[in-house]
């Protein structure tokens, strides 16, 4: 009891004292964990680079200031492949993810089998990022816009199918029972009862994926795998760090409009 | 018509929920099933259209035995028996037509309903049953912007559109107010006698049911303890199927609530304020 | 009013058709050929070399392949290095990311926070969010040099943009009522903080960190692919190599952590709870 009495006076203290207890020991073992795992880290650092950080990082800064903007024609293909890449990986992710999330939700899934497949699928999609699907896929498929549109497909089924799977678990299961009463199909208990209920969910999703895609889609060229990063990667391996600077506000300014328009269309569907 | 035979329903969890229930009912007759929470009313209408799984027993409609059948011919015989539910069970984003229409799901394919194609005769008699309840004018809202009694409303279109025999409604007042509760009770019933259909009516407002019914059964603890004409219900039974309680106060609530309800009959006929 | 009553007319006669999803009919079909026109474009513009594609299915099936085999031996002192520098990088870098975004998350509240430090907060978290992890690495590892500790800078400045950002909308959400409260107590801004606004956010900071922790460690993997340390620059040399056994091994201890953190972490939610 946090309230006790002791010579006729309330006391009060805000814990039990065993939860008090082991509230500090939790609190020793993060700090005791923390220490550890900063010291590897120390380790493993060369401490002299650190005392020219601020002039690297200023001479780093100046040499950006002002951008190149003599090459932001030439990134505009560039960039119109990373948001294809963004785009169309997204709605393959979608249409993958979509089937996926029926399978892999407890009240619709058909088998615990299917299940058990399809939430394995998602979370090994959901662990591996965008960047090592891409290096996979340049080595398999060879470089390009195509191995990056498959990369972001990869990664975002993972996503958009666990957020959606959760979405069909947590509908209103009344309606599901209505339809179900009225003699449909179960084609049709999904496509009436349950799709009307998933809707913002899904819109909401997918298009928050693509909103994360963008900004995924433009390191993919790193690896190989197309869009505006093959020409960030060229210019740091040419320390042409005007443009570089260009590329950066060049990939600012697609994620400002394309979180505006996220948050836009969300909105609107709700 | 409906014919239940030793029907019992154990769930999972080892509660015994229906014990070995037999019940007959004719066509045009509403039934009132009466009992306390969890006396197994849910459970036995469920049975009788396989949304819940008996564990034993027979229900037959029509002479056709429904409990062993998978499939589309459960699906077929499920577009026969309409029903409506305590908290109505729309879907909240279609609007009140697709609401209504999707009563006739069981008599379409499934491309056609998803592009909404209905038949010309279904999107008639949606338009008939709607003005029937009295929100004809409501076609194009969305399921969510109703009240509780609209949308009670447009749950019963939705079971009629089935063109059903037999009418099963679980509840149908419980989250209503007083006012609406007699008016959706006296709706159920009118449009019932006149199509002839069987029903069963599970309610806890046993003076909203000796009013509107034909017959009354009363089930507690997963048996019937009663089953006679709503004039029949006397104390003693009551407390049967309830347990021990005072029950000369639920009469005279009955008489308060009939002195007000009638002003608000023409609502109950279908003008909409 | 008009439209819905011609509506009504029409559907009495066996016509009736769904209200489009976008009513502004020029809206609708502009974006109809907005999306045609994209497609079409798409098309035309992204080449691909099904020759090379094909080519590659055999190494795509070896691939998938050697998760049947996966070979954790022959590089066990790289992987496990690798693996044990990304926790560390992903624990520190969320615990100091977690800390230093409790400030600036304050600082972006518009309803706690003066003008000149609500823009300052929200420029950094712009930053922040909008470039991709990648690219910050590189930016750190060109001024502290490669190694982890580059890596740790970039998942703590990333994770300061994530969590100031949520954290700073929650506190904007939380209620208005509650803080008055606090405040018209008399307590100093510091009490206010903590009486106010911490107990209504604190649950959530928790699941969110918790989150961010499991965001960190899969960037941990391939932020090595630069030089900021990790297990990304051996899962980048494995595949290079075509020795998809050992990156097969990698990707599985991977997803195996990823795992763990995510029962761990709906452990401790439900516990903070």
């Amino acid at each position: 009891m946090p309230l006790t009495t002791a010579d006729n006076q309330y006391r009060w203290q805000r814990r039990e004292r065993k939860q008090q207890l082991a509230i500090w020991a939790g609190w020793f073992v993060g700090i005791l964990l923390f220490l550890i795992c900063w010291k590897v880290i120390s380790d493993n650092t060369i401490w002299e680079f650190l005392e020219d950080a601020g002039v690297q990082g200023l001479s780093l800064v100046n040499r950006m200031i002002p951008p190149d903007w003599s090459i932001t024609g030439s990134l505009m293909g560039p960039l119109w492949d990373t948001l294809n890449i963004a785009t169309v990986g997204t709605a393959l992710g979608v249409a993958i993810a979509f089937p996926l999330a029926f399978l892999a939700a407890r009240n619709t899934s058909p088998h615990p089998l299917m299940r058990g497949l399809a939430l394995t699928v998602i979370v090994s999609s959901r662990s591996i990022n965008a960047l090592i699907w891409a290096m996979l896929l340049v080595t398999i498929v060879g470089p390009g816009v195509f191995a990056g549109i498959i990369a972001i497909a990869l990664r975002s089924i993972g996503f958009i199918g666990k957020l959606l799977y959760e979405a069909i678990e947590e509908i209103n299961s009344e309606p599901v029972e209505a339809i179900t009463a009225s003699g449909a199909a179960n084609t049709q208990v999904l496509a009436w009862s349950v799709w009307p209920q998933i809707l913002p969910a899904f819109v909401g999703t997918a298009v928050y994926r693509w909103d994360i895609n963008i900004r995924e889609s433009t390191v993919l060229g790193l690896v190989g795998a197309g869009g505006i990063g093959l020409q960030m990667n060229a210019a740091i391996n040419n320390l042409a760090w005007g443009q570089v600077a260009t590329v950066f506000v060049l990939i600012f300014a697609t994620v400002v409009v394309s979180e505006w328009l996220s948050a836009r269309i969300r909105r609107s569907v709700s | 018509m409906l014919k239940l035979q030793g029907l019992t329903k154990r769930y999972a969890t080892g509660d015994l929920a229906l014990n070995d229930v037999d019940l007959e009912v004719p066509a045009g007759q509403v039934l009132a099933l009466i009992g306390p929470s969890g006396a197994g009313k849910s459970t036995l209408i469920r049975c009788i259209n396989r949304l819940v799984e008996p564990s034993a027993g027979q229900v037959s409609l029509d002479g056709q035995e429904l409990t062993k059948l998978r499939g589309k011919k459960l699906k077929l015989a499920r577009r026969e028996i309409g029903m409506i539910f305590q908290s109505y069970a729309l879907v909240d984003r279609l609007s009140v037509m697709e609401n209504v229409l999707s009563g006739r799901l069981g008599y379409l394919g499934f491309w056609r309903s998803l592009l909404r194609r209905f038949d010309s005769e279904d999107v008639q008699k949606a338009c008939e049953l709607l003005e029937r309840v009295g929100l004809l004018e409501m076609l194009d809202k969305r399921g969510d912007a109703l009240s509780g009694g609209q949308k009670q409303r447009v749950g019963i279109a939705r079971a009629l559109m089935q063109k059903p025999k037999l009418l099963l409604v679980d509840e149908p007042t419980a989250s209503l107010d007083p006012k609406t509760s007699r008016q959706i009770m006296r709706l159920i019933v009118e449009l019932c006698r006149e199509q002839n259909l069987a029903v069963i009516i599970n309610i806890h407002d046993v003076a909203l049911a000796q009013q509107f019914v034909d017959r009354v059964v009363g089930l507690a603890a997963g048996q019937i303890v009663f089953d006679g004409k709503p004039d029949e219900l006397t104390e003693e039974t009551l407390t049967l199927i309830y347990g021990e309680e005072d029950w000369s106060a639920v009469d005279t609530e009955a008489d308060e609530e009939e002195a007000d309800a009638d002003p608000l009959d023409s609502i109950a006929r279908g003008a909409h304020p | 009013m008009n439209a819905t009553a011609s509506r009504i007319e029409l559907a009495k006669k066996g016509h009736w058709k769904p209200l489009p999803f976008i009513s502004d009919q020029r809206l609708r079909w502009g974006l109809n050929i907005a999306v045609l026109v994209y497609l079409l474009l798409v098309y035309f513009s992204v080449e691909v070399n099904w020759g090379r594609v094909a080519e590659g299915m055999e190494r795509g099936l070896n691939f998938i392949a050697s998760f049947a085999s996966p070979d954790f031996i022959s590089r066990t002192d790289e992987i496990f290095l690798g693996i044990r520098e990304s926790l560390t990088m992903t624990f520190t870098s969320t615990v100091i990311g977690v800390i230093l975004s409790v400030p600036i998350g304050l600082g972006a509240a518009r309803n706690i926070a003066p003008l000149p430090v609500y823009l300052f907060c929200r420029t950094l978290i712009a930053l922040s969010r909008t470039f991709q992890e990648i690219i910050i690495a590189i930016f750190f590892v060109a001024m502290v040099g490669f190694g982890p500790l580059a890596g740790v800078i970039t998942l703590a400045f990333a994770t300061i943009g994530f969590m100031a950002k949520l954290l700073a909308e929650d506190i904007e959400d939380s209620r208005a009522d509650q803080m008055e409260a606090v405040r018209s107590t008399g307590a100093s801004w510091l009490q206010w903080i903590n009486y106010a606004v911490q107990p209504q956010v604190m649950p959530r900071l928790i699941g969110l960190s918790l989150y961010r922790l499991d965001i960190n460690f899969r960037e941990s993997a391939v932020i090595g692919i630069v030089g900021a340390g990790g297990i990304g620059a051996t899962l980048n040399t494995s595949i290079n190599r075509y020795d998809y056994d050992t990156s097969a091994a990698i990707l599985l201890i991977i997803i195996a952590v990823v795992l763990a953190s995510e029962y761990f972490s709906g452990y401790v939610r439900k516990w903070v709870q």
